[in-house]
């Protein structure tokens, strides 16, 4: 993987702040335009695997351990879950957002949203990964 | 009308690129080519996807079926080899329920009501003006209604989704990682690892 031209690699690194820089903002602004969770930790997993693809396995692996992406798995369903464990503590139903804040429902349920689809991209990013590390980690050699 | 003209053309030439793809990718033996073929696929259906105006799924399937499945899919084939074996005798039979099932669902269309009929059943159910307007208005005001109804109205669905994401990761790891361990004792996977070469 290390035989890569220079070229390749300069590039990949050129791109990939911006691929980042991407998926933050379809993270973070699912709720005004497309996107939102799922899309944001594929395109942020995508950062990575162009990294991997360019850099080597090894050097991601540096960058984001595999036991990491395993831990993040759990904990982006664990904050999806969480937010719903939460609502039902203030006195709602079960995912209902609205109890988040007392004065204006709608600001709760931009709250639960933002932290919803943090959990769905948290879980995404870290499934991509590591089904890479995974499928990457056992070539023929 | 132009407009409509521009759209209309737009859709004969991705459909016809579309179709050719698929009975390219049905005839070819070398899978790196069918692999690449198919994020090309996916690739176009993204741009069908957002010329009917399905933005959020047009961008989901450009980054997953254009992005990292094309990516996983070569990952395998470093995993077996290139080219697809011949087939023994010519396959009859795959090719009749291939045949029947796509007639069934031809036939199927002409049931469906035309895109972008505003006569839908869909469009005239009181639920699509409540997530149209009350969401946006009154409930929600987030203006990505497809947010929305996937983050707070379907919550339970989305949640059993990431649900679904972690389980395949699960699997993936229980499937990849357990083989090895199995078989240890062979002298063939018994090497060390040694990763992407």
């Amino acid at each position: 993987m290390s035989t890569h031209g220079s070229i390749v690699r300069i590039g990949a690194k050129m791109l990939i702040p911006y691929i980042m820089l991407l998926a933050l903002y379809v993270q973070f602004h699912g709720d005004y335009g497309p996107g939102g969770g799922f899309q944001a930790g594929v395109i942020f997993a995508a950062a990575f695997i162009l990294y991997a693809l360019t850099h080597g396995l090894k050097a991601t692996k540096q960058v984001i351990s595999p036991s990491i992406a395993e831990k993040l798995i759990c904990l982006g369903v664990l904050l999806y879950a969480g937010v719903g464990i939460a609502s039902m503590a203030m006195g709602g139903n079960f995912l209902e957002y609205g109890v988040f804040d007392h004065h204006d429902p709608s600001h709760g349920q931009h709250t639960g949203l933002l932290l919803i689809e943090l959990g769905v991209g948290i879980t995404v990013f870290a499934v991509m990964l590591t089904i890479f590390y995974n499928f990457a980690g056992r070539g023929r050699s | 009308m132009p407009e409509v003209t521009v759209e209309l053309f737009v859709d004969i030439v991705l459909f016809s690129f579309l179709v050719s793809i698929a009975l390219t990718i049905a005839r070819i033996r070398n899978l790196f080519v069918a692999v690449m073929l198919s994020g090309i696929f996916s690739l176009l259906s993204a741009g069908l996807f957002t010329v009917m105006d399905a933005v959020d799924v047009a961008f989901t399937e450009a980054a997953v079926g254009a992005g990292i499945s094309t990516v996983l899919m070569l990952l395998t084939l470093d995993l077996t080899t290139e080219q697809e074996t011949d087939p023994i005798q010519p396959q009859i039979f795959p090719l009749i329920v291939a045949l029947c099932t796509g007639g069934a669902m031809l036939y199927a269309t002409q049931d469906m009501p035309a895109f972008g009929d505003p006569s839908a059943p869909v469009h005239q159910h009181p639920l699509a003006d409540h997530f149209i307007n009350t969401a946006l208005q009154v409930e929600m005001h987030v203006p990505n209604m497809v947010t929305s109804v996937l983050g707070s109205y379907r919550g339970y669905d989305t949640l059993g989704e990431t649900t679904v994401v972690f389980t395949a990761a699960v699997a993936v790891m229980l499937l990849m990682r357990g083989r090895r361990r199995f078989s240890q004792p062979s002298t063939i996977d018994a090497e060390p690892e040694e990763g992407v070469s």
